[in-house]
């Protein structure tokens, strides 16, 4: 659905030229959830401008639904547009007109007929839960329902594609998730390519298939999500993924044991899919003389399957503790001992 | 009870000159609400960072806006005068006080609708973009219903400033309450003339106010 080879941006401000995306290369399937990650300035805002043609390339190819958004101009362009629809971090909806103008926006520029237009409107109003509000202005509806407003203009063009700039960084943590469920709930019933960027992992742990993290306009780890998790590689990354695994005040506790305890040992152990299923802790505690304590726990789901952490205090004489890692080490489960917080 | 207290005015003269501000008023106020709009547009749209992004045009029409701005309305009056004798054949008279107003007026509330149309949010302007919106439907969907309570207000001020504009060019011969003050009122002495012609402009001034206001309040959804 969306390919793009070589792409490179370079902006020149008055303090010399900016690469924002160096150099970049990535296939979209159709139907998929694909998230991009990155910290602040990493590029990603320029990349996804680019799928729409809102910021053209330096150097590169950008093809969307078959479209070399790069090349094209004018007349092209628009219509092209028309098949992308995009919703932003600040919702960007209209103040002088009402939900259902606003929704009505993109048929109107598509030129749709007026009777179409106002059953169009109906359906996507039903469509993102909005029923009722079609003749509110924007001012007059919180946050999640702003996004909704603009998640159904979006779709109003029944567009091949859904790019999402930050479209949920504004909203609270129960607003963002029911935001996302809309959004799978839509990927789902419509087949739609939807491209999401955001810094929040948590956002590309509940409704993505596959990820890209962004460092300084590179692409520097790329994967379906799961594989992501449970094995990242860059440092950046490793970040990204303790953002969901790790709780910050774990990290404090951790650091209290083994600052109370210097001979016990703290250890990770990651679950994917089937192994959360296996009887592991059960095991090390009567395998071996012991006393396990645990810190933390927590199970993720993804869009491709289970993952989760655990964290466990492991308290004995120095053979027992080193048998017991050893026999962790061997299991389905990673570990990883923990030596510092 | 009103030939009592002012025994000069002659009603119907104060009638006819209220008529003729009114004229005046209204008609350089539709031509400057269409004519600022039209500058105001350019003004923005090839300023730095936008659609039509052109440093040259931005500094000629942002110099001729901010010249005819600065010069004194009695003087603009003067200037123009063989622009107007050209344009209206006479210098007497509410027609050929419209140019000068329009002329004075346009530049000034040109600057207005710049800042009322700086103030929507960029955002806005790039998602109808996004949808594939032309130019032409950015400018009339976007750009014109989202500043309108800032032009709406911004006219406002500008036919406050105009019905003044028209009282001084009443001075110079076109007609109107400034004409009536000046020349039956101030050269004749009499002051009840004067008085009348000035309740009538404030009536006047107190009512557009309180229309723009309401425009204004019922427009803004933000
Ligand atoms: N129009 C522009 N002109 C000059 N530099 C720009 C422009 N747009 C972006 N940049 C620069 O490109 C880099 C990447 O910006 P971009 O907005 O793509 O980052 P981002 O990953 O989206 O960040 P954020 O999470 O803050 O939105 C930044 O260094 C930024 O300053
Ligand atoms: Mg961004």
């Amino acid at each position: 659905m969306i390919s793009i080879e070589n792409v490179k941006k370079v902006f020149s401000t008055k303090n010399g030229k900016v690469t924002a995306v160096d150099d970049i290369d990535l296939t979209i399937d159709k139907g998929e959830i694909f998230g991009i990650i990155g910290y602040s300035g990493a590029g990603k805002s320029t990349l996804i401008r680019m799928f729409n043609g809102l910021e053209t390339p330096s150097s590169g190819s950008v093809v969307v639904a078959g479209r070399e958004m790069s090349k094209i101009k004018g007349r092209e362009l628009r219509q092209a547009r028309q098949e992308i629809g995009m919703i932003f971090q600040h919702f960007n909806l209209l103040w002088s007109r009402t939900v259902r103008d606003n929704i009505a926006f993109p048929l109107e520029i598509a030129g749709v007929a007026k009777e179409e237009r106002l059953k169009k409107v109906e359906e996507l109003i039903k469509l993102v839960g909005l029923e009722g509000r079609g003749d509110s202005y924007p001012s007059q509806l919180s946050g999640g329902q702003k996004q909704r407003v603009g998640i159904a203009r979006a779709l109003a063009n029944d567009p091949k594609v859904l790019l999402c700039d930050e479209a949920t960084s504004a909203l609270d943590p129960q607003t963002t998730d029911a935001i996302l469920d809309l959004l799978v709930d839509i990927n789902k019933r419509l087949g739609l390519t939807i491209v999401l960027i955001t810094h929040e992992m948590h956002v590309i742990r509940k409704i993505c298939h596959r990820v890209a993290v962004m460092e300084a306009g590179r692409v520097v780890e790329l994967g379906p999500v799961l594989s992501v998790f449970k094995s990242p590689e860059q440092p950046i990354t490793k970040r990204f993924v303790q953002q969901v695994t790790e709780l910050e005040e774990s990290k404090e506790t951790i650091g209290h044991l083994l600052e109370q305890f210097p001979e016990s040992k703290v250890v990770k152990l990651t679950f994917i899919g089937e192994s959360a299923e296996q009887p592991v802790i059960t095991n090390l505690i009567r395998q071996f003389n012991i006393a396990v304590n645990i810190v933390q726990g927590k199970v993720s789901q993804t869009q491709n399957g289970a993952y989760g952490s655990l964290f466990v205090h492991l308290t004995g004489e120095q053979e027992e503790l080193a048998k017991a890692v050893a026999y962790l080490d061997k299991q389905e489960v990673s570990s990883e001992v923990i030596s510092h917080a | 009870m009103l030939e009592q207290w002012f025994p000069n005015v002659d009603w119907e003269k104060m009638w006819e000159a209220t008529n003729e501000t009114l004229y005046m008023t209204g008609v350089s106020v539709l031509a400057t609400f269409i004519l600022g709009i039209l500058l105001g547009l350019l003004l923005f749209l090839t300023a730095k960072g936008n659609i039509w992004e052109n440093k040259a045009m931005y500094s000629i029409v942002s110099a001729f806006v901010n010249i005819f701005r600065s010069i004194p309305f009695i003087i603009l009056i003067v200037l123009l005068i063989p622009f107007t004798k050209a344009l209206v054949g006479t210098m007497i008279g509410e027609n050929a006080a419209l140019p000068a107003l329009i002329i004075g007026a346009a530049p000034f509330y040109a600057r207005m609708v710049e800042i009322g149309l700086r103030e929507i949010d960029k955002g806005v302007i790039e998602a109808a973009r996004a949808m594939g919106a032309k130019t032409s439907t950015i400018i009339f969907k976007v750009l014109l219903p989202e500043s309108m309570p800032a032009l709406i207000s911004g006219i406002t001020v500008t036919a406050i400033a105009l019905v003044g504009y028209t009282a001084m060019a009443g001075v110079i011969g076109a007609g109107g309450l400034g004409n009536l003050a000046y020349l039956d009122g101030f050269q004749r002495s009499r002051s009840d003339v004067t008085l009348v012609a000035t309740v009538v402009i404030l009536i006047i001034v107190f009512v557009i106010q309180m229309i723009g206001d309401l425009i204004t309040n019922r427009l803004d959804k933000r």
